[in-house]
């Protein structure tokens, strides 16, 4: 599937540091609407062995700010059509897409979320608990009678896709059109001069390059201690896990802000979970037992049947988070450096829209428009992107 | 189970403790630029590494420090706040980040 190439070439156009969704994705997006083909992906492990293997692979766009509706609705248009893009099958599965709210105050933030997502044409409404009964039966709608289901916010566009697809079709367009993929290939340094980047240290022997794009998730802190860069990044663990394949009886994506859950069912009929961070700062991604308890019994009182299911893997990724839930993308204090990073628990769904915004950015030099809002300095500016309203739990 | 030493309490089970985060020096609000308070308020140190770091026993609301490696997950000691008092890194130093207070 992907052209295998023995040594590194002395210079390139561009590099990015991540074989990931996001870094195929901007290779993919410069090859084909920019032109600019002279470029390697640099992966420290496999293709989409990180985060993009590791999601529960939900897209949506209701989101709280402006910023963010404007950008995930961009990155919902983009995965419609994706599959025929790269001629393979994603498994692109729009199911729709419900927030529970067990509580008033819930319900207050679900208004308000949907009329920000009106506001900017996104399908979203507020709906009531006969709505949800009625979309799926086998609901307990009063949760065991301690958190009953008010209402919901519901977002018929919400989908889910086959997340190491993703990787696949970027990297393979990617490589059709003459990128280079590099895997088992770490970074060790970012050379500099006067300010600004003039090549890349790798296990693999030195390139020169004068631009690098960095999308490398909970691994971001690492590159930029090479450049004194610092941000507010921090990394979390998140689990995620799934059960043994059974019969289909849930159609949309259920997620509970309140009981820590979000779960939807593949096409081969298991049951995909995850919940909350992990409380603790951690770079490891081993499962906890007390994880798996907790999502659980949660999923239980949402799902009593489910008393029998036996769950069958369990996993964690690494998610670098930012203090308002957004990204932090764009150009930074060193020239030629461009950083895709921050996506701390919702990358998965934005990979087509990131890699088309910072395909254009490193092109031209200048942050998209779409990514104003999430730029490296916007913490030292105090202009914080507030998007926590539309995590999909409390973390 | 994973366990933690409270100074105070002993060996206790992890899901009794808050993190609360990497001890760091606190710059002078009055006296600093805005740009070195939103360094303080925002920045982190996100590489993983031996780490000085503020936990807290939610039972008996007892705030401590504890030494850990955030790759393995191994606390390597726990004191109380108070023994590291006069200790800890003072702003501008710099070599101090995710090093012993």
């Amino acid at each position: 599937m992907f052209t295998r190439h023995e040594t590194l070439k002395a210079s390139y156009d561009v590099v990015i540091i991540g074989a990931g969704g996001h870094g195929l994705a901007a290779a993919y997006y410069l090859a084909r609407d920019h032109g600019i083909r002279n470029v390697a992906v640099l992966e420290r492990g496999y293709i989409g062995g990180g985060n993009t293997g590791r999601n529960t692979t939900i897209i949506r766009s209701n989101y709280l700010t402006p910023e963010g509706v404007k950008f995930y609705d961009e990155s919902v248009r983009l995965w419609q059509d994706l599959s025929e893009d790269f001629d393979l099958n994603l498994f692109y599965s729009t199911r729709g897409h419900f927030t529970l709210a067990h509580t008033d105050s819930a319900m207050r933030t679900m208004r308000w979320r949907a009329e920000v997502n009106k506001h900017f044409g996104v399908d979203s409404e507020v709906v009531d608990a006969a709505f949800v009964k009625t979309a799926i039966p086998l609901i307990d709608i009063e949760c065991g009678g301690h958190a009953p289901i008010l209402g919901a916010l519901y977002h018929a566009p919400g989908a889910i896709a086959r997340h190491d697809a993703v990787a696949w079709g970027y990297g393979r367009g990617a490589d059709r059109r003459g990128v280079e993929i590099h895997q088992q290939t770490e970074v060790t340094g970012i050379r500099l001069e006067g300010g600004r980047v003039t090549g890349v240290d790798t296990t693999r022997g030195s390139i020169n390059t004068s631009r690098v794009l960095c999308a490398v998730a909970g691994y971001t802190p690492r590159i930029l201690d090479m450049l004194d860069l610092h941000t507010p990044i921090y990394i979390h663990p998140l689990q995620a896990m799934v059960t043994e394949p059974i019969k289909p009886w849930l159609d949309p994506i259920i997620v509970s802000g309140s009981l820590h859950v979000y779960v939807s069912q593949t096409a081969r009929g298991e049951l995909v979970m995850g919940a909350s961070l992990d409380p603790y700062e951690l770079h490891q991604t081993r499962s906890t037992l007390d994880f798996a308890e907790g999502l659980s019994a949660h999923m239980l009182d949402l799902f009593p049947f489910l008393g029998e299911i036996k769950v069958n893997r369990q996993w964690a990724g690494l998610a670098d988070m930012t203090p308002d839930f957004a990204p932090i993308m764009g150009t930074t204090p060193i020239e030629g450096f461009f950083l895709d990073a921050g996506w701390g628990t919702w990358g998965f769904k934005a990979t087509p829209v990131s890699g088309k915004t910072m395909s254009h950015t490193v092109a031209t030099g200048r942050n998209h428009p779409l990514i104003e809002g999430f730029t490296f300095d916007r913490f030292s500016r105090y202009q914080l992107t507030g998007e926590k309203g539309a995590a999909s739990v409390g973390h | 189970m994973k366990l933690l030493v409270c100074p105070l309490n002993g060996p206790r089970p992890v899901s009794e403790f808050v993190y609360g985060g990497e001890v760091r020096p606190m710059p002078d609000p009055d006296a600093c630029s805005d740009r070195e308070w939103s360094d303080y308020v925002f920045n982190r140190s996100g590489s993983p590494g031996l780490k000085y770091e503020w936990w807290c026993h939610i039972a008996s609301g007892f705030w401590f420090i504890a030494l850990r490696d955030t790759v393995r997950d191994v606390v390597l000691e726990t004191y109380p706040a108070d023994a590291a008092r006069g200790t800890l890194p003072r702003p501008g130093d710099v070599a101090a980040r995710g090093t012993r207070p």
